[in-house]
């Protein structure tokens, strides 16, 4: 099956940054912790005064960047991973609930989702890690807390779209009991959404990974996250730009990776696009 | 001998509207009976009440849908499901949109075997080849591993009229099978209809605002006008000696092959303000 480039981009990436995520300790020139107070802001090997001993430099602390960006990108897989499976999970059953029961659990759920999206986003994330306290686990739990509803939203409309097609009346009226009719008629019918969903879903978390470390609320100070590395580096972007250029330039690749990947997938999983491609 | 499917007194509204104001409809073992009427008649309502397919927000007021004796319009919704598929099939208007586009042909054709025959998956695969053959699609073997979007207009009609066939049921709703097809297509299909109707004793109610394929088709025939039934009968009785002056005129404007050259009448429009005005004035006697 032909494969577009996009989609080969997208999943290049990701599998790339997986890979990264479980070998870094091996693949990781020096450790990302190690301070090197002789050799701080060097710049990367192809500059006149880089060293080769640190590809893309060192930090403030002489700290090796292309090390701590590798470990940034175990952190950074995790949380999309991790909270976008889960938010994808929680929000799509709630929103496949909601919209084919209809009725007094679609009038709970759907209210319930309006009073969720009226707190502001990045409160309710401060409110958590001041609950939970820094790290990892709290990131994860904010972004699933706060997109669960994006899910929800989507899913439940798709369902009640799907809800009212033909072939879902003819399969209501061979006689299929409705939870066949929800596994086999609609489910499949929003698959291709909820995948494009999820791997946008990803993207997303990278970025607000990135922002609550940002603001010092993702993990503690020992942890290499792009996130804290941009905020490191913006102190000294006059002195040494690419401090702050290159967890940059991770993130946005890894984002445009990820809605590639979406829409491949989506291709993939659905059999309309897939013949429309051909 | 009682009729198999019989509509008495058939009420329902949608939001306070009318949309039948008591429904008379006949359909015998075996035969096929047309309903026939202009658009908004309320031709597909009837046949939606019988599948329950009616929309949400629709009240039934009264009436009887008795099929094989059994009421079906107040029995328990999980009753009305056994139905369904195995006793009562439809054949739904639209062969584009009917079949889900992310799964194969197979599984749909086998889903109704297995749910009601008990089939196991081969012996349900066996028999929906079998069922390919005969609607007459060439390379059914093919046919079962695509997808709905790869097969034309007339070859997903064709599945359809097979899956409806599938457990030989009593009785097929066909709300305008044909109109989604081009006029060649039509000719097959419904030539297929009439043959696999024949062969398996089938009793249809046929759904449509050709009188041409009434003719063609049916053996009885019921004549609706803002969902009441004007006139019913034998189709060559209501043909040739039609009573209500409805029948007459949707009659002169329906071209004929063995009148080519006749001059079509429209439908006056007086005739359709009285028949709106009875029908208004049945409302206020019913409220
Ligand atoms: N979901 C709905 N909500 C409100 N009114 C409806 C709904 N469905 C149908 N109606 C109304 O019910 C009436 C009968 O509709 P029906 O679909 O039975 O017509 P029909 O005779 O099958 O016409 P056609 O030949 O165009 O298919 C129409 O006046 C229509 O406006
Ligand atoms: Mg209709």
């Amino acid at each position: 099956m032909k494969v577009s480039v996009r989609f080969s981009f997208g999943l290049a990436v990701l599998l790339t940054l997986a890979v990264l995520a479980l070998s870094a300790p091996w693949v990781a020139p020096h450790d990302p912790l190690e301070q090197d107070l002789l050799n701080t802001f060097q710049p990367p090997a192809w500059f006149e005064t880089g060293s080769r001993a640190f590809a893309l430099g060192t930090d403030s602390l002489g700290r090796d960047i292309l090390s701590r960006l590798i470990y940034g990108a175990r952190a950074a897989i995790t949380v999309a991973a991790v909270a976008a499976v889960l938010a994808a999970l929680l929000g799509s059953i709630l929103g496949l609930l909601s919209g084919y029961l209809g009725g007094v659990v679609d009038a709970i759920i759907s209210r319930l989702v309006e009073i969720w999206m009226a707190f502001p986003p990045v409160l309710l994330s401060i409110v958590l890690a001041a609950v939970l306290g820094a790290g990892l686990h709290t990131v994860v739990i904010a972004i699933v807390v706060i997109d669960w509803t994006r899910f929800c939203r989507v899913v439940r409309a798709e369902v009640m779209v799907q809800r009212s097609r033909d072939y879902v009346a003819s399969a209501v009226t061979i006689g299929l009991p409705p939870m066949r009719i929800l596994a086999s008629e609609i489910v499949p019918n929003v698959v291709p959404l909820f995948v494009t969903l999820l791997s946008l879903e990803m993207g997303i978390a990278i970025v607000v990974e990135a922002i609550l470390s940002f603001a010092g609320l993702s993990v503690a100070n020992d942890t290499a996250t792009w996130g804290s590395m941009i905020q490191e580096g913006r102190q000294y972007v006059r002195q040494a730009w690419w401090l702050m250029a290159l967890p940059m330039g991770c993130i946005i690749v890894s984002v445009l990776a990820m809605n590639a990947l979406g829409d491949g997938l989506r291709e993939l999983v659905d059999p309309l696009s897939r013949s429309a491609r051909r | 001998m009682n009729p198999l499917l019989s509509i008495r007194d058939l009420a329902l509204r949608i939001g306070g509207q009318p949309i039948l104001r008591g429904v008379h409809l006949d359909v015998h073992a075996g035969q096929v009976a047309g309903l026939v009427g202009e658009s908004g008649a309320g031709k597909s309502m009837v046949g939606r009440v019988v599948l329950r397919l009616q929309p949400e927000d629709a009240h039934v007021d009264r009436g009887e849908v008795a099929f094989d004796g059994r009421d079906l319009l107040w029995m328990s919704e999980r009753e009305h499901a056994t139905f369904l598929g195995r006793d009562i099939a439809l054949i739904p208007q639209n062969p584009m949109t009917a079949l889900n586009p992310v799964a194969r042909i197979a599984p749909q054709m086998t889903d109704v075997l297995r749910m009601h025959m008990g089939m196991d998956r081969d012996d349900a695969l066996a028999r929906a080849l079998e069922s390919l053959h005969d609607v007459q699609i060439r390379d059914p073997e093919r046919v079962l591993r695509q997808f709905p979007h790869e097969l034309s207009g007339g070859m997903r009609q064709r599945v359809l009229i097979a899956i409806a066939f599938a457990c030989r049921p009593k009785l097929i709703i066909a709300d305008e099978p044909t109109t989604a097809l081009d006029v060649t297509v039509q000719k097959q299909v419904l030539r297929l209809l009439k043959r696999l109707q024949r062969a398996y004793g089938t009793a249809i109610l046929f759904i449509t605002h050709d009188l041409g394929v009434v003719a063609k088709l049916c053996d009885t025939m019921s004549v609706i006008h803002a969902g009441r039934i004007v006139e019913a009968g034998p189709v060559a009785q209501v043909f040739l000696a039609p009573a209500h002056a409805y029948t007459r005129a949707l009659l002169a404007a329906t071209p004929r092959y063995d009148r080519p050259g006749e001059a079509l009448q429209p439908i006056p429009a007086a005739l359709t303000e009285q028949l709106w005005n009875e029908a208004r004035t049945l409302d206020t006697g019913a409220a």
